[in-house]
């Protein structure tokens, strides 16, 4: 018998004793090792065993309560509807969350092999090797702070007491290696990549040292920039980060919360240049975490969220597409106030590039590589951000590293500013984007 | 077989078949007995140090939106982490389950990973000798806090209350949000240099979130409060005066205009202010930085790295602050630490790792989120010491600058570049307040600003925070008087 199996018997029959007649379950175990370095030398090794549910519970009045438990046995699982149930005396009365209508249709297949997890030996001695391809690509990289290379085996199953029940695993492994550099008189640069796949083995670690090399490399030669405004050449990674910073924009609960950029009538209406296209995707073939249904047992699938500059859709939960008229999307997660995110992005490329938009023909164009700092350079509902990035200053076609400068400006209007979207896409962890050009925003250099 | 300490040293293969029932409802004595026999397991197969971190959490957080609860989220979280040493490696294996085979588990896990081998069965496994529990528990009514603290009924009833009084205080309202949570967490730390202690925490915190909107005009407004100890810290929460000051703060940033970019003098001000120095000074003095190589101030103990009007500290003592801890993570009674002395490094913040593999001694710093993370060093209560001059001095000293009022988050980089948003913030002109000003962000580079703070005022005030690093999110605090720096790069429009 599954765990899922073993798990929704033992709360079927608890939920009898207690006398609860309608309930859910999500749940998830993680077996996960990681292993950091330093010098050539394993440094720490973690790895952990961790399982975790959350119940919903509706009392007589309809009204949920909510328990989420690390003790996931019998008496575990009997306690956390106890609790849920005392909970749910305290529940909204209005637009409380309910199943998903979707809780039992069925989900995607996906082509999905599972890894079998690496020694830790070999995880260490891939990473020291990692780590001294890094300090041998260039004398001035002295130190690879952060690294680090992890393993992940995930069960996550959702069911509920009208007998939804499903489940699946899936398997990870990713590597990240940051270089840091030191030269006399000159201020210390860092740099760094990541790679994820879905087990070592696949893992292309030896791209993640070239491209980690190359970038500490390319900030050596750092110049102060003058502050103005610039044309801005947003990276996959840095482009992303944005469309997830500003995710409000999409997310039918922040709407109903009057917590958003947009209004429940915004569908329809151009809110960005027709250049742009944004979908968010799930199951696309490049997102090595694909999951085939969400925290409500939602089927996940391919959503448009802007095309050709026009807002398509919102991405739903259960409750919120039952307020809005619409169908839940795949994107919530469990909760007593269920929350919704994106999953997976994708941003189709404009327009064939012609001369005016080539970065090796640019000259006074800042091409932005990464953006630090979300958390608290954001200002989501205001629309504006004010962000230190990792870039360069395109001169004549040249990469000249930028020292330490900020960009700021604001979401819809960068939205509507887009300039040429490049044809050719990057694959990133959170998604696929081509490099998108933004006509004009306010860069700041540090004095 | 129940709990006992052996007299003569256990074999090998009596290990093996060992069942301990320990008190499955506090981390108390009874615990004594498995885990001096594990930390002894792991001593004898080679290991140079064991530690067991035991955790039990009981968590909620209640949520009220406009006028009425939409979320009230118990969690309760139990599980343990083992700690093997070997050399100047370590591992760190997690696990849910408390039972003694569930931490034996762990352990030889963690000693498999690390290459140490079990010795044949017959072979001698020494029982660590563990030092009499100090049990932190036993002070201050810890025990009986969780029951002192609110019912799910009460925290609705206070919610609801505070939000009324904030949309009658506030103007263009378009969201409010109360929000609490309460965090009761009990930790026993048991390692093979004898430690043995127990302590209960109870950290709680509320605060008022505001959205104001006219038009394309926005402004959003947040406050905590926190609190460690109190358990009738909600119930005595003077709401009015909190909403009172989100509703002035919204109100005047609304309609404020966009920073324009450049260098300025600023003021800061106090309470939260403070997450200047944790970012760009705090994190920098983590022995964890100095393992990385990461911080500027490596081997620059006893050397001037401020001016020499700044002193600072970090301690885990204040009362009810949110970073108060009687003993860290790693069952070491906590202390106060002085930092910066006029401008002078004296002391770093270490941990056991950081200690073994820096030199510099443990601070009672080793803090960890909860049992999935090895314990690092973390900052606890941080703040700049007052200084000599008042506000009015500060304000008088600057003809054109920024007054940063309310600070939002920051972070700091391996280079020692940091960034802090500034939430609220106003135009100085000839020493005074002109006007309110939004989007500003404030870059910089550590050793340079540290050498700015020029200014100190005599009105130090701490603030809560959360602070995410190596081993997860922790509670700290904040604080500094006013202060002035001299110069400071303003990103803005």
């Amino acid at each position: 018998m599954t765990k899922v199996q073993t798990i929704s018997q033992q709360a079927e029959a608890i939920a009898q004793k207690l006398s609860i007649a309608k309930y859910d379950i999500y749940g998830s175990a993680v077996d996960e090792t990681s292993v950091q370095v330093d010098k050539g030398k394993p440094k720490q090794v973690k790895a952990s065993n961790r399982s975790s549910v959350i119940v919903r519970v509706w009392n007589e009045d309809n009204q949920i309560g909510v328990t989420s438990t690390t003790d996931v046995d019998e008496t575990g699982l009997e306690m956390a509807l106890k609790t849920a149930y005392e909970a749910s005396s305290f529940g909204v009365k209005e637009n409380a969350p309910d199943f998903s209508p979707q809780a039992k249709e069925p989900t995607a297949e996906v082509d999905f092999t599972k890894s079998t997890p690496a020694p830790v030996p070999e995880l260490i001695d891939t990473l020291v090797e990692a780590e001294k391809g890094v300090l041998e690509s260039h004398d001035a990289i002295t130190s690879v702070p952060y690294n680090g290379i992890a393993q992940r085996e995930i069960e996550r199953f959702y069911l509920n007491s009208e007998g939804a029940q499903r489940s699946e695993e899936r398997t990870y492994a990713s590597v990240y290696l940051y270089g840091k550099t030191e030269q006399e008189g000159r201020k210390p640069r860092a740099a760094g990549a990541m790679r994820v796949k879905n087990g070592l083995a696949q893992l292309d670690v030896s791209s993640c040292v070239e491209e980690a090399s190359e970038k500490t490399i390319s900030h050596l030669d750092y110049e102060k920039i003058t502050s103005g405004k610039y044309p801005v050449v947003f990276s996959a990674e840095a482009f992303l980060s944005l469309l997830g910073a500003f995710s409000n924009m999409y997310n039918a609960q922040n709407i109903l919360d009057n917590r958003s950029l947009s209004t429940a009538d915004s569908i329809g209406t151009q809110v960005a240049s027709p250049l742009l296209s944004v979908y968010d995707d799930e199951l696309h073939p490049e997102n090595v975490s694909a999951e085939t249904f969400d925290g409500e047992g939602t089927p996940t699938r391919r959503l448009a969220l802007i095309e050709k500059g026009i807002l398509k859709n919102f991405i739903h939960s259960a409750g919120t597409a039952k307020r809005m008229n619409a169908e839940p999307t795949g994107h919530a997660s469990i909760g007593a106030k269920v929350s919704i995110g994106l999953n997976y992005i994708e941003v189709l490329p404009g327009e064939t590039a012609d001369d005016n938009y080539q970065l090796d023909k640019a000259d006074g164009v800042v091409l932005i590589d990464d953006l630090q700092a979300l958390h608290a350079g954001v200002n989501a509902l205001q629309g504006s951000f004010s962000l230190p990035f990792d870039g360069w200053l395109i001169k004549d076609g040249k990469r000249i590293s930028v020292e330490s400068a900020t960009v700021a400006g604001d979401f819809r209007q960068v939205l509507k500013s887009i300039a040429h979207i490049e044809p050719k896409v990057e694959t990133t962890p959170g998604g696929i984007c081509p490099r998108v050009w933004v006509s004009e925003l306010s860069i700041t250099g540090e004095a | 077989m129940t709990a006992a300490i052996f007299e003569q040293p256990l074999r090998l293969e009596q290990i093996l078949s060992l069942s301990y029932t320990a008190s499955p409802d506090k981390f108390d004595k009874t615990w004594e007995a498995p885990l001096s026999t594990l930390l002894g397991l792991g001593r004898a197969v080679g290991a140079d140090f064991v530690e067991f971190f035991l955790e039990r959490k009981n968590y909620i957080s209640c949520l009220a939106e406009d006028d009425a609860i939409t979320s009230i989220s118990p969690s309760l979280v139990s599980g343990a982490g083992v700690r093997v040493f070997k050399g100047s490696s370590d591992c760190y294996v997690s696990t849910n389950d408390l039972s003694f085979e569930g931490l034996k588990a762990a352990l030889e896990k963690g000693l498999a990973i690390m290459g140490l081998e079990m010795p044949d069965s017959a072979a001698s496994v020494p029982e660590i000798n563990l030092e009499p529990l100090r049990d932190y528990g036993l002070g201050r009514g810890k025990d009986n806090w969780l029951a002192s603290c609110p019912s799910m009924q009460t925290m609705g009833e206070v919610l609801l209350e505070a939000n009324a009084a904030l949309a009658e205080k506030a103007e263009h309202v378009q969201a409010r949000r109360a929000a609490y949570f309460r965090d009761c967490q009990e930790v026993l730390v048991a390692s093979s240099d004898g430690t043995f202690a127990r302590d209960v925490r109870l950290t709680q915190s509320v605060g008022f979130n505001l959205l104001c909107a006219d038009g394309e005009h926005r402004s959003s407004i947040g406050e905590r409060l926190g609190n460690t100890g109190d358990p009738s810290f909600l119930t005595a929460w003077d709401y009015n005066e909190t909403a009172e000051k989100v509703a002035e703060a919204a109100s005047n940033m609304l309609y404020a205009d966009y920073v324009e970019s450049g260098n300025y003098p600023v003021i800061m001000a106090n309470h939260f202010g403070g997450v200047i120095f944790h970012e760009a000074c705090g994190h920098l003095l983590e022995t964890t930085q100095i393992e990385k190589e990461t911080t500027p101030f490596m081997n620059k103990k006893g050397q001037k790295v401020a001016h020499e009007s700044l002193t600072a500290w970090d301690e885990g003592l204040s009362t009810e602050a949110f970073g108060t801890i009687d003993m860290d993570d790693e069952g070491m009674p906590v202390q106060r630490t002085l930092l910066i002395e006029n401008g002078i490094l004296k002391n770093f913040i270490s941990d056991r790792a950081g200690e073994m593999r820096t030199g510099h001694p443990r601070t009672g710093s080793g803090r960890r989120q909860g049992y999935t993370h090895a314990a690092a060093s973390r900052m606890r209560n941080t703040y700049i010491a007052p200084g000599k001059h008042t506000v009015e001095e500060l304000f008088a000293s600057v003809d054109k600058g920024i007054y940063c009022k309310k600070m939002g988050g920051g972070s700091v980089g391996p280079t020692g570049q940091f960034n802090f948003a500034v939430d609220e913030a106003y135009l100085i002109e000839n020493g005074k307040i002109t006007k309110p000003l939004k989007g500003a962000t404030l870059i910089g580079e550590a050793t340079g600003i540290m050498n700015k703070i020029s200014m100190c005022s005599n009105d130090i005030s701490l603030a809560p925070g959360f602070c995410g690093s190596v081993s997860g999110s922790v509670y700290v605090t904040v604080g500094q008087p006013h202060i002035k720096v001299d110069d400071i790069t303003v990103g803005g429009r």
